[in-house]
Order: C-alpha cells, then structure tokens, then sequence
C-alpha cells in the first residue's frame, strides 16, 4: 500500500513537468503581456518594467529561470499583486475554496446520493420522472443565472442572507454561495448513482441474493448500495480538485476570496507567475485526489488489491 | 495494478456532464465488460425500448420542436440578426414594430437575436461534440489496439491533459487564435475528447480479445481495417451513450465563455451570450433573461432526458 | 423595490464583524466607519507601483502629497504649506509644515526628495514617470544613463525642499498631487522589505492601514499623527474589492456598502435612477471615449476622405442618449470639456444637420472610391465589456448606410492594447483617462513618440511643435490658445473619432456628507461626515 502511494507519487513528478513546460510557453505564446492595459506605456517605462520581471530575457533563459526557482519552492511574485507572492496567494487563497467546495459536494451527496436511489428503485415511476426532473434543473440553467438570482432574491429581496463577502467565513456568509454551487453537484450526483444502481440492481449477484430469499430493503441497503457507489466516488476526486478550483463565477458573483478567480483573471491579465503557480497547484491537487479515490477505492472494493 | 485497469466488472458509465467552470471533466469510468455488438435487430430493439420511456419521447419531440423553430423562424421573422429599429432600444415585448419579445439595448429584435443565437448554441454542440467524438474514438480505439508501450504512452499524455485546467486551457486556446465560431468548435471539442478516448480505449481492449476480432487477424485483414470496420462499430453503443452527455455540456461551457467574455463575436450571438446580457437586466427587464434561458433550459433538459432514455434502452443488461 | 432603507452607517455591520475580524484594533463604540465598494483587488499599495484608481484611492487615503486635492478635486497645500515658484518658472520651493509620520517621525524634505528619486528609479518602474521628466536629469535617470543623487531635487534644510526643472511646466503642481510623488517613509521602507504590509507600513496621509486579506477586504484606520487629524470624522474605512458591478450594487442596497464606486453599468442606469433616488452620483470625468484611427501608409484610414466619411455618419446623441443613458456629454472635440485649461474648437461639422452629414459622407465614400459594388471592409476592435460591444454595434449600423462592412472583434483588455500598440488595427476603441486635471495627457498622447501617435500612426509638425509649446507656456489664455490650435489640427485632419466624454457613476449613501463629483474623480476620506439626523 505504502509502496503503491509512493510510486503513484513519483509517477506523477514527469507528468508535473510536462504540465509546466506547456502552460509555460502556451501562455508565452498567447498575444499581449502583463504590462498591457488601458494606459499605453512609454517605451523606456516599459523597457524598465520588463526589465525588472526579467521578461526582457530570451524565453528559454526565462524558462530555466522559473524552474529553477520552482525547484526552490518559490513560485515567484505575482505580476498583478505585486506586494503578495504567488504561494501566499494561494495559500490564502486555497482555505476558503476548499471550504466552500467541500461543503458544497458534501451537500450534494448528502442530497444527490438518496435521490439518486430513490429514483433508480421506482425506475421510470413518477418519482423517478419528478426525481430526475428537479435534479436535471440544476444541470438546465448555468451557475451564473442561478448565483445572482439567488443574491438577488434572499440577500436583497427577502434580506435573509447576506447578498455577498466572506467575512472570515461566517456561516451566513457560506449558506447562498454553497447552495449555489452545490446545485448542480446534486444533479449530477443523484444522475450517476441512478445509473449506477440501476446497473448494480440488475446484476447477477443482486438477483443471487434476492434468490436467496432476502427481502428487498436488505438487498439494496446490505449488497447494491456499496458496488453502486464506485462511480460516483471516482467523479468525486476530480470533480473536488475542479469545484476548488473551478468556482470562478460563485467567487466572483459573492465577492468570495477564492483561488478559482486567480485561474481566469491571471490568465486574462496574463499574470505568468500567477497562473503558473494555481496550473501547478491544480495539476499536483488533482494528483493528490485521484489517489486518495484510488485508494479508497480499495478499501470499498475488496476486489481490488494495490499491493505492487 | 494500476488506476488504469479498475477491475470492477459493470459498465461504469458516469452520468455526469462536467460543471461548467469546472476547470477538468472527470476521469471517464473505466468499462471492464462490454455490450454486445449492436447490430441491426439490436437497434430496433433499443428504439422499442426507448418509446416505450415517456420521459425520453416527449424530450424528443420538444427538441426536434426546438431545433426546427431555430432553423426555420428567423425566415419567418421581419427581422435580421444585426438589424437596428431605430426607434425601439431596449423596449418590452409588444406588437408594434413586431417585436414580440422586446428588443435589445441596441435595439435589435429579440425573438430573432434568440432564434439565431440557438442555431449558433446547437451547432456548437453539435460539431464540438463531433469533433469530440472523431478524436476521442480514433484516439482510443488506437491506443488500445495498439496496446502495449504505445497504448502506456498516449493514455499518459491522457493524464497530463487531464492535468491541466480545462478553463485554462480553454481561455488560452480562445487568445492564441482569436474568437471565432470555428476556434469554440475546436477548442471545447480538443478539450472534450479525453473521456470518450479512455471509454473506447477500455471497449477496444475487451473486444480485441474476442474470436472474431481473432479470426480477422488470422485472415491477415489490416490493422487499420480491423479498427475501422470491426472495432469502433463495436463499440459504438457506449459512445452514442456518451455523446449524448457531451452535448449538453458543450451547450453549457459555450454559455460559461460567452459569460466570460470569450463567446462568438458580434453579430453573432449565443443563447450563452443573450443570458449573460440578460443577468444584468434581470430586475427592469426580466423578459431579455427568461426568453434565452427558457430555450437553453428545455433543450439542457430534453437532451439529459434523452440521454438517460438512450442509455437505459442500449444497456443490454437493464433489459 | 428597495427592500431597505440604508441603514445607519453599517453599525450594526460592524458590530457583527466585531467578534470575527483578525485585527486586534478596538474601535470606540460609537466609531464612525465606512465600507466601500472599491472594484478590483489592488495589485499593490505602494503608491509608487499602483496603475489604477481602485489603487489610488487607498494610497491617497495613506499618503499625503506635498500637495493634495481638495474634495471638490482642486489642488490645495498637503504636507507643503506654502511654496514658491521662481520667475523663470523652473525652480520650486516647497516649505514644508511640522507633521509627523504615524510612527511619530518627522516628516522632513529628505522624504520628499528620497520619494521622488525613487519614483524616477528604473527597478520601481513607476508608469507615470514621465510626469516628472521636466524635472532635471529625470529622464536620464529613469532611462538608467544617470544616478539618482543627480536628480534636479535638493533638501535646502529639513523644511525646505528644491526642485529644478528643465523647462517651465504649466501642470507640474498636477503632478505633484498624485500619490507617486508624495513623500515616502525612507526609514520604513529601508528596514522592511514588505513595507506596504499592516505592521509595517508608515504613513503621512489621514489614514494607516491596518488589515489587508487579499481579495476580501483592506481596512484604514484614522492616523491620530496626521497633520490635520482634529478635523478627520471617520475612524475606520474598509475597501471592499467587488470587481462584479451588480454584487457591489446588491451590497450597497442591503446597506452593507455605504460607498461602491462604478457599480452602475448602463444596463442598470434608467433601474437604478428610478428607484436609488440621491445616492446615484452622476459627475464629469476628465476622460475621453474615441475611436483611434490607424493612419498608417496602405491603411485604407489613411485616405482622409474615409474618416471625415466614418466621423460624420456617426450619431453621438443616439449612443450617448439612447444607449448609455447615463449622462455622457456627446463630443465633437478631443480633450474632454470639464477638464481644467480645456481647449476650444470642436469637428467642423457639429452643428450640421444629421441628412446633410449623411450626403456629404456618401459623397466623400465615392471620391474614396467605395460604392455599392466596392464595399469598405473595415475591423473594429473593442475590448470585453457589455457597453463597448453595444456602441461598437451601433457605430457599425451607423456606417453600414455607407456601404462600410465592419468586422467587430472583441478581444480581452491584454490582447486588445497589444493589438493597439502593435498598430495591428484599421479601427479600435480607445479611452483615454487623465492622469492629471490638464489636457497634456491628451495632447501628448498624439504629439511625437506619444503613445497614440506610436499605434496610430499620426505624425503632424506643426501639432508637435503646438503641443511643446504649449506645455512651457506658463500664461493660462495664452496656453489654451495653443493648445486649441493643436487640437483643431488633429479634428481637421480627423484623425480620431471621439464619441463621448466620460461620466464617473458612483453609490453614495445619503448618509454620508462630505463627498463630492469633481472631473478627478477624487473623493478625499477626511472629509466625509455623518449627516446629522
């Protein structure tokens, strides 16, 4: 096991690399640079702030010169914020997402998983039409429909909650934008364990079982809902790294001080530093989470042995 | 063993699209068994199946409904997708000037700035989803054809796009080459193809051990031949599945760019763009948010509707 | 549709917030605080390194310049209380009053002279450093060629503060009111290297920070050191970074926000006049919409027929009225009116009828050489924001009478000024915002090697030798007359196009007294109070 987790990590340090070197010179190729802006610089002005970022260097001596640095642990300081490096930022940054996210999936397997199975155990009844129907509702309108209605409706409109800020976190401030974002997880959750129930419902064993006389409640509970879980907990891995990372709109609608902006907008103000440093921190988060499903993967399925 | 070959016998597949804004789709499931070749009887069987789901048969109808209207009203309409009404900016729904959803801030009408804007949604779902679906199954049908190194090195470079933020991704393929419909095209499709790639990959690797897969080799049929004409029809259930879930998520991550900034270019429009333009409208005029997402809405809707309904009927073991 | 009124200054905010903040600060009971809405999160607090307003207007509130906008937007002594100016115009002395940094040091002339080397050094790569380049030396120094002590700068005694200019400078005090040139806490800065960090900072202004969690919220707190602390109300502001307009304009509402800066877009206006009633503060901006030109040989804009053409087809009322909606004066002319020493003279067909204009412009087309069979096709580039794709649709449906097809193209802020100063262009929106209350950021943008005359492609003698005279003219009749002149070259030639003349739209809490709309679009924070109720 130990072993396995270490060779899964040392695997990853190539595939690390490689998803450097493209994000770096991809992002050298797109046109414009950090200096680009509304006010149009004088030409030895901008000279001396390219020079300062180093950015007046050939791009390969650049790119040593990041790596370099990255083998420090130094991501370098961000080109937009500029009193702020880029760990710090992220390091700030990475808490609230990962609190916001983790409470949203929570919610939506809390909600998505039962009605998932309600509806894939009355399977083409009218709970399951009514099931599926609401869940699919959460797919059908975009995120950035549903937050500012949502900000609209119970932080303006009713004043129940408040219409945006984190304020270091303070439950009211959490409850609008975990819903909003958990909306959709619990469409896509309760859809994928229908599936895979229904699947798991129609396998040999579960009609062993039902042969061997077990009423059906037992059957579902004991035998389908274990094996029915295993896809739903492989998109997990993934879809934690993504909803962390990935919450651009829910940040920037309620003014959440996330790393998912740091995504777009370093990307849009062509914030090198920035965007290097979350595609890193991204591509080792979802690293990490995969093998973390991996692994408990194993531990749902005895089948499945990682002893090499 | 590794994460590549999960051994879990039952075809996993997800029925999650990708959240919009979500910067990586999920790793695609792992098939371990696979359907039967899906021949001729077998499709007649799979349509029986499918209009006998009430759900999936009206879904149908209304998005056929849908797809004509966008095709056929702006024709019908007095009109054209960038023509201004002088006289009418921003104005409710009314009859007068036969703006009957109102027109937009440059006092462009409504109805046809919508109807245009969903052939522009639905051709994008259609060919990024095609696109998707060209690479993602010539991809995994080769590599696990191929096997061995080969097939280890291009489900590697698997992983490291897998690694690398989708929005990310997106955003700098939409800047490097300029906006244009036919870069969204591309660009949602080169980022979309990496689960069908790894379903195919795992439908291949069960096939190919398979007698007449077998015997076609033994007949010295060529490799290229045996993956166009005996593989990838083969496997072709699942991907019809899986389509139909790619889809509705092209249709959302054009509205997630178009909400960004990064949509088609004017004239052109998206339901994608006409929401977003809509949002900050909501309160004096709900109508330019409503009428957008009243279209996207139902046909988001009908598509997972159907895609439910297809896999149900495909799945020979839900039978 | 207000579900509340405002709340009283956001006590009961504050109260709430109390218990969670991070800041060990007690504030009094009865404390007099202020939440703002300030868009964007501050890429930087040092006032030497900032490029935006949503920068300047906290930096403003920590550092206070030798001199100092008012709040009505005029310049008025700061650290300095008086200053001389020699007869030849090239020498200033500043004397500086008794005032104190909010560790309690001095602030002495050696500050001011150690700020404005600083500015003008090539590693701090300050974007506004060519304001200061009449100042001796300033521009070799900025260029690396010079050592700063060489700077035209000298602390007479510690009171006492010298500058020497090159030239005369009609809007030198302009510059020196900006933050960049204030003086700097050269004991603070030397000791700390994250010196604009709470903990660390030293500041001359009416505030001192005192927390600062990147994109959540930057609090001030009232510097009791501050020369003029006795007439300072509020005791603590906090900048809130809300870069989406309708989250600032929620938050306003709730009365959470007693102040959001530019969080009405003109989607929102005619919504928001009907129902926010006093607290929608429409004022004059000192800023310019137009459309550059690219006058490059082989453009089809180098032909003059084409953009008197383009500029006489264009109906400035119908997009500032109908499409904007929010007060935009419709501009025939370059600089912008509000601005101090504003130029005269205007397009020579402003007062033409709307038929006439049209006719004259097909006329001119055809001597062009486009008609109905040989269409203009022409690019415009905008940048990604909801009010430049609609003007830019509407200036495309005014030209297509013409017989122009335009191709719009949106691109990202980034991509859009590279395109620009590449010259990689035929048509691009541009808007141009004064750094300083006078027309030479305009001037000097299409005078030689300025910047729009670099991306456009405009090259005019007798404009530059204008603009440079202007600039060294120190009697105001006589430099408005000069810089008319050079400005009804650049209409005569119809090297632009300008649409509008900005407005700045903010949120003001009836509440708050004290704050007023001036063309700078400066909103000094000593002197907000609270309406008496």
């Amino acid at each position: 096991m130990l072993i396995y987790t270490l060779k899964r990590l040392l695997q990853a340090i190539p595939t690390l690399l490689i998803v450097i070197t493209i994000s770096f010179f991809l992002m050298r190729v797109a046109p414009g640079g950090p200096f680009d802006g509304e006010r149009q610089l004088p030409p030895e002005i901008e000279a001396n702030l390219m020079a300062a970022y180093h950015l007046d260097e050939p791009l390969p001596m650049q790119y040593l010169r990041y790596m370099g640095n990255l083998l420090q642990g130094d991501f370098g300081p961000s080109f937009k914020y500029k009193d702020f490096s880029v760990t710090e930022l992220i390091m700030q940054g990475f808490p609230v997402s990962l609190e916001i996210g983790g409470l949203a999936i929570l919610l939506a397997l809390i909600i998505g998983l039962p009605l998932g199975i309600a509806a894939a155990i009355k399977r083409n009844s009218t709970v399951d039409y009514l099931v599926m129907g609401t869940a699919l509702t959460g797919i059908a309108v975009p995120n950035f429909v549903i937050a500012p209605i949502f900000a609209l409706v119970f932080g303006v409109l009713l004043g129940w909650l408040p219409a945006g800020g984190w304020n270091g976190g303070a439950l009211p401030n959490l409850v609008l934008p975990v819903v909003a974002l958990s909306i959709q997880q619990i469409a896509y959750i309760a859809r994928m364990m229908r599936a895979s129930m229904i699947e798991v419902l129609g396998s040999h064993f579960i009609r062993t079982a039902r042969a061997k006389g077990l009423n059906e409640g037992e059957v579902i509970w004991r035998h389908a809902i274990r094996p029915a879980l295993l896809p739903v907990m492989s998109y997990l891995g993934p879809a934690i790294a993504g909803i962390i990372t990935g919450s651009v709109v829910i940040e920037q609608i309620f003014g959440i001080p996330g790393i998912g902006r740091y995504f777009v907008q370093g990307a849009l103000n062509r914030d090198y530093t920035l965007v290097m440093g979350t595609v890193v921190f991204y591509g080792v988060l979802i690293v990490l989470m995969n093998l973390i499903v991996d692994l408990l993967y194993s531990a749902l399925d005895p089948q499945i042995r990682y002893d090499d | 063993m590794t994460s590549e070959s999960k051994p879990y016998s039952g075809e996993q597949r997800d029925g999650a699209p990708l959240p919009a804004g979500g910067p990586n789709p999920p790793r695609a499931p792992e098939p371990g068994s696979v359907a039967a070749p899906v021949g001729e009887s077998l499709a007649r069987d799979a349509w029986r199946r499918l209009s006998q789901n009430r759900a999936a048969m009206a879904s149908l109808g209304l998005l056929i409904a849908i797809i004509v209207v966008c095709i056929v009203g702006p024709w019908l309409l007095p009109w054209g997708l960038a023509e201004v009404d002088w006289n009418a900016f921003g104005t409710g729904p009314t009859l007068e000037g036969a703006h009957y959803l109102g027109t937009d801030a440059n006092g462009r009408d409504l109805l046809t700035r919508v109807l245009y804007g969903g052939r522009v949604s639905l051709s994008v779902a259609l060919v990024a989803s095609f696109v998707s679906l060209v690479i993602g199954v010539l991809y995994g049908a080769i590599s696990g054809y191929l096997g061995g190194r080969v097939d280890n090195y291009m489900m590697r470079f698997v992983d490291i796009m897998y690694s690398l933020p989708f929005m990310f991704l997106v955003i700098l393929l939409m800047v490097v080459f300029g906006r244009n419909i036919f870069l969204i095209y591309a660009a949602i499709g080169a980022v979309e193809w990496l689960d069908m790639a790894r379903i195919v990959r795992g439908q291949t690797l069960a096939l190919k051990r398979r007698e007449f897969i077998e015997a076609a080799h033994a007949l010295g049929v060529r490799d290229t031949k045996i993956v166009t004409r005996h593989l990838i029809p083969n496997a072709i259930g699942p991907v019809i599945i899986y389509v139909t879930l790619t889809v509705p998520k092209v249709i959302l991550l054009e509205s997630f760019l178009s909400f960004l900034g990064l949509g088609v270019q004017e004239p052109l429009t998206s339901w994608g763009v006409l929401i977003s333009e809509g949002v900050d409208m909501m309160e004096s005029a709900p109508w330019m948010l409503l009428v957008p997402s009243f279209f996207l809405a139902a046909t988001l809707f009908c598509l997972n509707f159907l895609g439910d309904g297809l896999r149900d009927a495909l799945d020979p073991r839900t039978r | 549709m207000i579900s509340k009124p405002y709340s009283k200054i956001s006590r009961h905010l504050l109260a709430t917030l109390g218990g969670i903040t991070l800041t060990a600060f007690a504030i009094p009971a009865q404390a007099f605080s202020v939440n703002i809405a300030n868009g964007a999160e501050p890429g930087t607090l040092d006032p030497q390194k900032t490029s935006g307003t949503w920068e300047t207007r906290i930096t403003r509130a920590l550092f206070e310049g030798l001199v100092t906008y008012a709040k009505d937007g005029s310049l008025v002594p700061g650290l300095a209380d008086r200053w001389e100016v020699g007869d030849d115009g090239k020498t200033y002395t500043f004397h500086l009053r008794d005032a104190e940094w909010s560790d309690g040091e001095p602030i002495t002339a050696e500050d001011a002279v150690f700020a404005l080397r600083r500015v003008l050094d090539p590693a701090i790569a300050n974007q506004n450093a060519n304001l200061y380049y009449p100042i001796v030396n300033a521009r070799a120094i900025n260029a690396g060629d010079k050592s700063a002590d060489a700077l035209g700068v000298e602390a007479v005694d510690s009171h006492t503060l010298r500058i020497r200019l090159t030239q005369p400078t009609a809007w030198f005090l302009q510059a020196l009111a900006m933050t960049e040139a204030a003086p700097l806490p050269e004991h603070a800065i030397a000791d700390a290297a994250g010196w604009v960090q709470p903990g660390n900072t030293v500041s001359s202004g009416a505030f001192t920070l005192s927390e600062w969690q990147p994109q959540s919220r930057i609090v001030v707190e009232k510097n009791s050191h501050f020369h003029a602390a006795d007439s300072v109300a509020v005791d603590k502001v906090t900048f809130y970074p809300i870069d989406d307009a309708g989250s600032a304009l929620n938050r306003f509402r709730t009365g959470e926000m007693d102040i959001a800066y530019s969080s009405v877009p003109s989607s929102r206006f005619a919504w928001a006049r009907e129902n926010l009633g006093d607290a929608l503060r429409v004022g004059p901006l000192t800023a310019e919409y137009f459309y550059m030109f690219n006058l490059h040989d082989g453009q089809p804009l180098a032909d003059k027929h084409v953009r008197e053409a383009l500029n006489l087809a264009v109906r400035r009322d119908v997009i500032t009225d109908q499409i904007l909606g929010q007060g935009q004066t419709p501009s025939f002319w370059y600089v912008p009116r509000n601005t101090d020493n504003a130029p005269q003279g205007e397009l020579d067909f402003a007062d033409m009828p709307m038929d006439q204009r049209m006719a004259r412009a097909r006329e001119l087309m055809q001597e062009a050489g486009y008609g109905p069979n040989h269409p203009l096709h022409l690019r415009l580039n905008y940048n990604t924001l909801e009010d430049h794709k609609k003007i830019a649709v509407a200036v495309a449906a005014m030209w297509k009478p013409l017989g122009v097809e335009v191709e719009l193209i949106n691109s990202e802020a980034a991509v859009h000024y590279a395109t620009i100063r590449e010259g990689n262009f035929e048509v691009a929106r541009y808007g141009m915002v004064a750094t300083i209350n006078d027309p030479f950021d305009f001037l000097n943008a299409y005078a030689d090697n300025g910047s729009a005359s670099r991306s456009s492609g405009y090259h005019d003698a007798t404009y530059d030798a204008l603009v440079a005279e202007s600039t060294g003219e120190l009697d105001a009749e006589k430099r408005r007359q000069l810089m008319t002149r050079a400005q009804q070259r650049l209409l005569d030639d119809y090297a632009l196009l300008p649409l509008y003349d900005y407005v700045s739209v903010h949120l003001v809490s009836p509440d708050l007294q004290g704050w007023e709309s001036n063309p700078m679009d400066v909103h000094p924070l000593r002197y907000l109070q609270e309406r008496e109720q």
